[in-house]
């Protein structure tokens, strides 16, 4: 294999790596800082300047805590459920297309650490892996709440990966791809959202339960189940799978930037080209990206529970009708536009 | 019925037209009532660097006050520990011996003076009774300590010192009857 792919794209995964934990790092912050805006409140201002070291501050309180592990619970389970957890959310990345290939040291560098041709596929896969590690944890805990939490996490994920896929098929139908590589380039006019506003507001609802965001964030409520699948958790676990939550945010709004928002495509794009272009590509992904993470907690912070047999009435009766008629309404559109088969 | 405040507000139970069954337009709505907060005046006061004023007609810690010349106002009389809901007053008198006129005003006074800040409720009702304006509630805090002696405080915490005079006059002036 040649040497220098193998150090470039080393090089990329520890960076990708360490952007995603900062970034799911700094979101712990930024969701304090959000809640505490809506709540007329100042929120955390004391480590640092404006407390922009608390995320640090509650790293090493995370650390420095008692690793518990309860006498019934099934020891190992227990500890590989938040490692799987977080080792999904991480790996779900590794297709995202951060931008178009940058030009140094005399190479092409392709800003994605795999691009492979079933991208959309892989995302789904790691994503429905996801819900082990809740499973795990919460069957590993030995404890009712846990349990009850882990069960309500995967009929959740059931229930809401169908309307979600669906509405991903209709992207793909519009693309004729499953590359997310190939997703992005062909909403270099016009972004897809324009296309399928239902499918995103599908895809958008469902990614919120996929991640067990309010106002579906049954599997882990506070006023019902104590804290649902990690309430036997504590110390640096019960981190990982917080950790793990917020890094499958920044994953998943980066998915909708690029199946919905044009990934890095950006408005006036033609005026720029090599090394400039692909760093004012980064950067638009990153302030979409941004700007969905901020939606999700500006919903958080905004809306409250559903109950859980509502949650499964808008997933089955609701979400899903509604995506298979939009995919077979875009599939008679095309089927039309190309002369009936 | 008339109502008696124009917040009356009337529930219905009636079936959720197709607009409300969405929920979007209300959730959107929602949203924006958040979005409104969070450029919103923040209520927050910081306080080990911002400190609240107390009201004027704060109840704190209390001082056994002394004359323009020095002299302490209290005559022993009692009427305060009568006043007391909480019984946290207790005093002995004595009688001025010849030469102390410089210390105490009239010829009875307090040789021992205590109230118990644990029984006290700072109801001000000793201000009120005292009749040699000697006593007032002051805008300062009584601390905190881990022992229970501590909080019965003797002569030598409540009467003010010659150089650092305490303030009174806000007590003086607001929720007291006129002088008659």
């Amino acid at each position: 294999m040649d040497t220098a792919l193998l150090i470039e794209k080393s090089i990329l995964v520890v960076l990708l790596f360490l952007v995603s934990l900062g970034a799911a790092a700094y979101m712990t912050y930024f969701e304090r800082k959000l809640a505490a805006w809506i709540q007329d409140r100042v929120g955390p201002d004391r480590a640092g300047p404006f407390g922009i070291l608390q995320p640090i501050a509650d790293g090493v309180k995370m650390f420095l805590k008692e690793d518990f592990i309860p006498a019934k619970a099934d020891k190992w389970l227990f500890i590989i459920g938040p490692g799987l957890a977080m080792f999904t959310a991480l790996i779900t990345s590794a297709v995202v297309p951060w931008g178009p290939k940058l030009h140094l040291f005399g190479r092409d560098i392709a800003l994605q650490v795999a691009d492979i041709n079933i991208g959309i596929l892989y995302v789904f896969g790691v994503i429905s892996i996801g819900v082990y590690g809740i499973m795990i944890g919460g069957w590993a805990s030995n404890n009712k709440y846990s349990l009850y939490g882990a069960i309500r996490a995967s009929s959740q994920m059931i229930s809401y990966e169908l309307a979600m896929g669906v509405s991903a098929i209709t992207i793909v139908l519009l693309s004729g791809s499953l590359s997310l590589n190939a997703i992005v380039e062909g909403q270099r006019e016009v972004w897809n959202v324009f296309y399928q506003p239902v499918a995103f507001l599908i895809f958008f609802i469902c990614a919120l339960a996929e991640l067990n965001r309010a106002p579906f964030d049954l599997p882990e409520c506070e006023s019902e189940l104590v804290g649902g699948y990690h309430t036997e958790y504590s110390s640096m676990k019960l981190g990982l799978y917080l950790f793990a939550e917020y890094t499958s945010m920044f994953v998943s709004s980066a998915i909708m930037a690029i199946l919905f928002f044009g990934g890095y495509n950006f408005p006036g794009m033609s005026n720029f080209s090599g090394n400039t272009l692909a760093i004012l590509c980064i950067g638009a992904f990153a302030i979409k990206i941004f700007i969905f993470i901020f939606v999700i907690m500006w919903i958080r912070w905004t809306i409250p529970r559903f109950r859980f047999d509502q949650l499964m009435h808008l997933g089955w009766k609701t979400l899903l009708p509604l995506a298979l008629v939009n995919l077979l309404a875009t599939g008679l559109v095309i089927a039309f536009k190309n002369g009936w088969f | 019925m008339e109502s008696l405040t124009n917040r009356k507000k009337v529930v219905s139970d009636k079936p959720m037209t197709l607009w409300e069954k969405i929920y979007l337009p209300a959730i959107i709505s929602g949203m924006l009532t958040t979005l409104r907060h969070m450029f919103r005046k923040r209520k927050t006061i910081k306080y080990p660097e911002e400190i609240r004023e107390f009201a004027p007609v704060y109840r704190g810690q209390h001082v056994l006050k002394r004359d323009e010349q020095g002299r302490e106002n209290c005559t022993a009389c009692g009427l305060c520990a009568v006043a007391c809901p909480a019984e946290a007053i207790t005093m002995t008198a004595a009688e001025r011996e010849r030469g102390e006129e410089k210390l105490y005003r009239e010829e009875k006074y307090a040789a021992t003076y205590e109230i118990n800040m644990l029984r006290c409720i700072f109801c001000g009702l000793c201000e009120e009774a005292c009749p040699k304006e000697a006593i007032f509630l002051t805008d300062r805090l009584v601390p905190t300590y881990f022992e229970r002696d501590n909080f019965i405080y003797g002569k030598d915490k409540l009467v003010e010192s010659l150089d650092e005079r305490i303030d009174i006059t806000k007590r003086q002036h607001t929720g007291k009857r006129t002088q008659i």
